[in-house]
């Protein structure tokens, strides 16, 4: 591994004349969406669409006495009113579990809430009228008679001995339990010089998208064909469970997907009311479109984290950490999400706390519960803020205890990058890390020492300011073990169709898809550099089920490292194709010749022989002047899937300098630094995009996101005037800083970038405001930290 | 979600508004700016029958100086004050508090006639007429009235304005050589309506003329009149600043929202309060960082 290229130079394919790997060339779709030519889901008008609102439960928990729809079905406009009882004729219900997750166990969830509802905003009944504002205003007057029900709303309370079960028929409400125990725990703990122990709390939030969920479905009976237009990242996976529960085979129903505004994990779940949207178009035989309003999207799109962690760490006096010791409690709501399920964050937990450092003695239990608040599943970075968070703290407290710099305890117990590849305590499997490259390349980016000199002088004036540390390992890439191997019909390989067109140019179709973070950017400069052509001649087709070869979509980090590697194989597989039709029409060798720039050239020197409209204009229009027994392929199609490591994990660590007004409370963001390590980067300019919009995301709830629940199961703060979303005046200046590890499972080396900025930044912050109010004996373990936390720490209130 | 039926006029002159209040009642609401009410409407918090929409009075906006004494429209944008040499000169308390006021499209919609009648008391607008002794006059039926600011804020949401009545103008004496103003906001990102604020005048380099204006603090905007006697009587020194502080327990009446419990309001009018001296008097004791924490 080197700072610069990963690879010899020369000898890849990646290093051909004209690459375009490693340049920020600009996004293809950028001039469309920045001159509002998108086309989002929500832009989508059809013929005969109608509308749906949704009546929605006003109590956390409540059985559904009577459902009268007499007012409500009087007001112009209304096309249908429709309860749960009966859109569960049309769709049937699913239940959200994966083998592998032994134990994990859910209760059957439908599209509309048949007898009971459950949690706070799900849906009772659906209002379809010709607008959403007459759907809305009959959705007023749906007259919904409830019987309320003693909510489970806290985790303690779900867990708590003789607690009612939310679902009877599953005896508890413990959904998932897991637990770990490698090495010798207990024994490190009696010989460590210093054990370390908090309680970790963390928020439960959410993932505001731009745009919100949209769909339109569009059920045509003169085909028996579904058309759905929908905001999805997983076009393939939503085409086999709309299919299943509607009993439809696949091939008739359509996913297309367009724009979308932003995605986050949001959009990569199976939501009740999307479903309900597509089988109110079943049922009505003609189009229908839901995009909730914010209000609607607090309280139904998931939320994530509300994770506790008892947590515990030994340490010796040299600084070496010798065991990591959690006890996580989680909160899920009273379904585990489908397909993918709400038990994956909490194993996430389990799986990557202590993952940076050779801590051999590891030990763990994660119990995942049900309770009566909105679904809980995988937002941006499952699992690793809460990992990491409870691992970066714990490793400070224990510097701080045995009196060592932060910074010189992370050296001392990452794992060294000579040792790959490696297993952690948890049995996770590194290709290649590069924990020590990183953390020197931080201290030189943050000028670490000039830090603390600062931050000495300022205290003797009093002013607080603080550095916080993070180290991280982040999954990306996942193979089958992720999904599949669970019994989920979630691809994990991907494909791209690659064809050249009659003027020369190319058409790629991929499987993976674009949500506004550039991956037909990367699609598109990965397939010119492998083929040959300048970027503008290729034309990247993504979201469309109908089109593209069969795939997973993006999530997991997995758009550029899988995605990008079909694209690649595609690219030369066309290139030796071409070069066959070339070699024919030129009576040349092919391995003699190339494709650079969009000419058919001289390997050797160079030099034009033939342009591939040229070429494409023989092959398509002139066949009668090639050979009679050679037939032109000048369509590919390549998939790609990594098989020798369940994950290709990154790494990176993260800096915080922030200052804490101690009077009153409020924290202030001054600067931030984050190396990673995502393999080989195709386009640094996205990549830090990308890393900075993850950091972003990891800052909010560590100060300000934060879904509050009253004690009855009612979320108090869903709206943008009272759910604090992180704005650009609040953010930092972040400085992005990268080492270079490729994979070598792959021949394009790229792993993920996606997720890593999430992963530590609430843990850096968390660290900063600690080291910040060091001289004050006190320290915060919760988040998100808000002025009243502080001052409460401080004594002050 | 999407704002209920309602109907909608746009009236060209005062008359026609106060005759649009007079058919309709309680059943109309006044359009100006449309920065609260059009949220309020969306979200289904209001189901007005009448939006009277006073955007195209010509004569309810500007700003204008005469006989010591700004008269601001009504209709004026906050962007208006924003920009307005006048304000700067005449009124730089407001000229320094409008800067915080939501975010530029806000502010260039927004008006101080509609911020003052919404009356939101976590807003800058209110509590910086009342630091001013700025007179708010109002057009009703009978013709025009003058209200102090101290008596036009009653509650949340509730101003002393009639059903019937529009707010027209507001009128600030412009600022004396040697005026003195302090404006402070706490909130957790710009443009949102603060957590605690205050705004703080002296119309001389003493204490005695001092007002302390506090908004987002309780559910209206309140003058500490407790905290403002107390440094009338002991100076801007260190044991005034700590008798103003302990006043603001009777002054003031701390709301909890989600944003901040009602002890931690408290407390940052307090931390305020602290600043605010240190603006106003920065030689005095009362105001020394050290005295603070």
């Amino acid at each position: 591994m080197s700072d610069t290229a990963g690879r010899q130079p020369g000898l890849s394919v990646l290093d051909r004349p004209n690459s375009y790997i490693g340049r920020a060339v600009p996004r293809p779709n950028i001039a469309r969406l920045t001159q509002g030519r998108g086309r989002y889901a929500s832009d989508i008008s059809l013929p005969r669409m109608v509308h749906v609102a949704f009546v929605r439960s006003p109590y956390a928990h409540a059985r559904i006495v009577r459902i009268d729809k007499t007012a409500a079905s009087g007001l112009p406009g209304v096309v249908a009113i429709v309860t749960g009882a009966e859109l569960a004729a049309v769709m049937t219900p699913w239940v959200g579990v994966l083998s592998h997750l032994k134990g994990l166990k859910s209760a059957p969830q439908h599209a509309i809430a048949v007898e009971r509802a459950c949690w706070q905003g799900e849906a009772v009944a659906a209002v379809v009228a010709r607008s959403r504002a007459e759907a809305e205003d009959a959705a007023e007057l749906v007259a919904v008679d409830y019987e309320e029900l003693e909510p489970v709303v806290s985790v303690e309370a779900a867990l708590a001995p003789g607690a009612r079960a939310i679902h009877p028929e599953l005896g508890d409400n413990i959904a998932f339990e897991r637990v770990l125990d490698a090495g010798e725990v207990d024994r490190a703990f009696a010989e460590a010089d210093s054990v370390v122990e908090t309680t970790f709390a963390f928020g439960r939030h959410t993932g505001v998208t731009l745009e919100p969920r949209a769909i339109v479905a569009d059920w045509n009976p003169g085909e028996a064909r579904l058309t759905v237009y929908q905001g999805t990242q997983a076009p393939h996976m939503m085409q086999n469970i709309i299919a299943r529960h509607l009993a439809l085979e696949e091939s008739q129903v359509r996913v297309i997907c367009g724009d979308v505004g932003g995605s986050f994990g949001i959009k990569v779940h199976v939501y009740a009311d999307e479903m309900a949207t597509v089988a109110l178009a079943k049922l009505l035989k003609r189009p229908v479109k839901y995009v909730p309003d914010r209000v609607e999207s607090f309280v139904s799109d998931i939320h994530a984290r509300d994770h506790c962690v008892k947590a515990r760490a030994a340490v010796k006096r040299d600084g070496t950490i010798t065991a990591f010791e959690i006890d996580d409690e989680t909160g899920i709501g009273p379904y585990s999400m489908y397909p993918r399920t709400s038990g994956i964050e909490a194993n996430q937990v389990v799986n990557l706390v202590g993952g940076p450092y050779r801590t051999p003695n590891y030990r763990a239990r994660a119990r995942v519960v049900f309770q009566n608040k909105n679904v809980m599943c995988q937002y941006r970075g499952v699992g690793h803020p809460v990992a990491c968070s409870v691992t970066e703290g714990l490793v400070d407290m224990a510097a701080r205890a045995i009196g060592m710099d932060p910074f010189e305890i992370r050296r001392r117990n990452v794992i060294p990058d000579d040792a790959h590849p490696s297993v952690s305590a948890a049995g996770l499997k590194f290709e290649a890390l590069s924990h020590q490259a990183a953390l020197a390349k931080l201290h030189a980016m943050m000028d670490y020492d000039a830090r603390r000199r600062e931050q000495a002088a300022l205290r003797e004036k009093g002013v607080y300011r603080g550095i916080g540390l993070a180290t991280f390992i982040e999954v990306t890439n996942p193979s089958a073990a992720f999904y599949g191997v669970g019994g989920a019909r979630i691809s994990s390989q991907d494909g791209a169709a690659l064809r050249l067109d009659a003027t020369g140019a190319l058409v790629c179709q991929i499987s993976v898809t674009e949500q506004g973070q550039g991956t037909e950017a990367v699609i598109a400069q990965v397939v010119a550099t492998a083929f040959g052509v300048p970027i503008e001649r290729v034309r990247v087709i993504t979201g469309d089920t109908d089109v593209t070869p069969y795939g997973g979509g993006t999530w997991a980090s997995r758009g550029a490292g899988i995605g990008g590697e079909a694209a690649l194989q595609a690219g030369k597989a066309l290139r030796e194709n071409v070069l066959k039709v070339a070699g024919t029409i030129l009576q040349a060798q092919p391995a003699a010749l190339d494709i650079r720039d969009g000419l058919v050239v001289d390997r050797d020197t160079g030099r034009e022989r033939i342009g591939l409209e040229e070429i494409a204009r023989i092959a398509y229009f002139r066949p009668d002047t090639l050979p009679s027994d050679f037939q032109p392929e000048l369509m590919v199609v390549r998939h790609y899937v990594p098989r020798k490591y369940p994950f290709a994990f990154t790494n990176g660590v993260n800096a915080c300098w922030l200052e804490v007004d101690v009077e009153t409370g409020f924290v202030k963001l001054l600067k931030y630094w984050i190396v990673e390590d995502c393999g080989t980067i195709i386009n640094p300019q996205l990549v830090d995009e990308q890393i900075r919009g993850g950091v972003v995301q990891g800052l909010g709830p560590a100060l300000m996101e934060h879904c509050i629940y009253d004690e009855r199961g009612q979320l108090l703060n869903g709206n943008m005037a009272d759910y604090l979303v992180p704005m650009a005046a609040e953010m930092p200046d972040i400085e992005v800083g990268h080492v270079v590890s490729p994979t070598l499972e792959s021949e394009l080396g790229a792993k993920g970038a996606g997720e890593a900025g999430t992963a530590g930044a609430a843990a850096a912050v968390a660290n900063a405001v600690n080291d910040a109010l060091s001289p004050f004996g006190v320290a915060i373990s919760a988040i998100p930290i808000t002025p009243e936390i502080v001052l409460r720490a401080l004594g002050r209130l | 979600m999407k704002a209920p039926d309602f109907d909608y006029v746009r009236v060209r002159s005062l008359d026609e508004a106060l005759a649009a209040l007079a058919a309709h009642g309680e059943g109309a609401r006044i359009l100006a700016g449309g920065q609260s009410l059009v949220p309020a409407l969306n979200l289904r918090l209001l189901a007005p029958e009448i939006l009277v929409d006073i955007g195209g009075i010509a004569d309810l906006s500007g700003i204008a100086l005469a006989d010591g004494t700004i008269r601001i429209g009504a209709m004026t944008r906050h962007a208006d004050l924003e920009r307005s040499p006048e304000i700067a000169r005449h009124v730089p308390l407001l000229a320094r508090a409008v800067r915080e006021i939501g975010h530029p499209a806000i502010r260039n919609r927004g008006t101080i006639g509609g911020s003052l009648a919404h009356a939101d008391p976590a807003s800058e607008l209110p509590a910086c007429v009342l630091a001013l002794e700025a007179r708010i006059v109002a057009r009703g039926p009978s013709g025009e009235r003058t209200i102090a600011a101290s008596d036009f804020f009653r509650g949340l949401y509730e101003t002393a304005l009639g059903p019937d009545e529009i707010l027209v103008r507001i009128e600030i004496p412009a600022a004396a050589a040697g005026e003195r103003f302090a404006f402070h906001e706490l909130a957790r990102r710009h443009g949102d309506y603060a957590m605690a604020g205050i705004a703080a005048l002296a119309r001389d380099t003493g204490a005695a003329t001092l007002r302390i204006a506090y908004f987002g603090i309780g559910s209206r905007p309140m003058l500490a009149a407790g905290a403002a006697a107390a440094l009338r009587d002991h100076g801007a020194s260190e044991a005034g600043a700590a008798a103003a502080v302990r006043a603001l327990g009777a002054d003031l009446e701390p709301q909890s929202d989600l944003q901040a419990s009602a002890a931690l309001r408290m407390h940052l009018a307090g931390v305020l309060l602290r600043r605010a001296l240190k603006d106003l008097f920065p030689d005095a004791a009362g105001g020394r960082e050290e005295e603070i924490a």
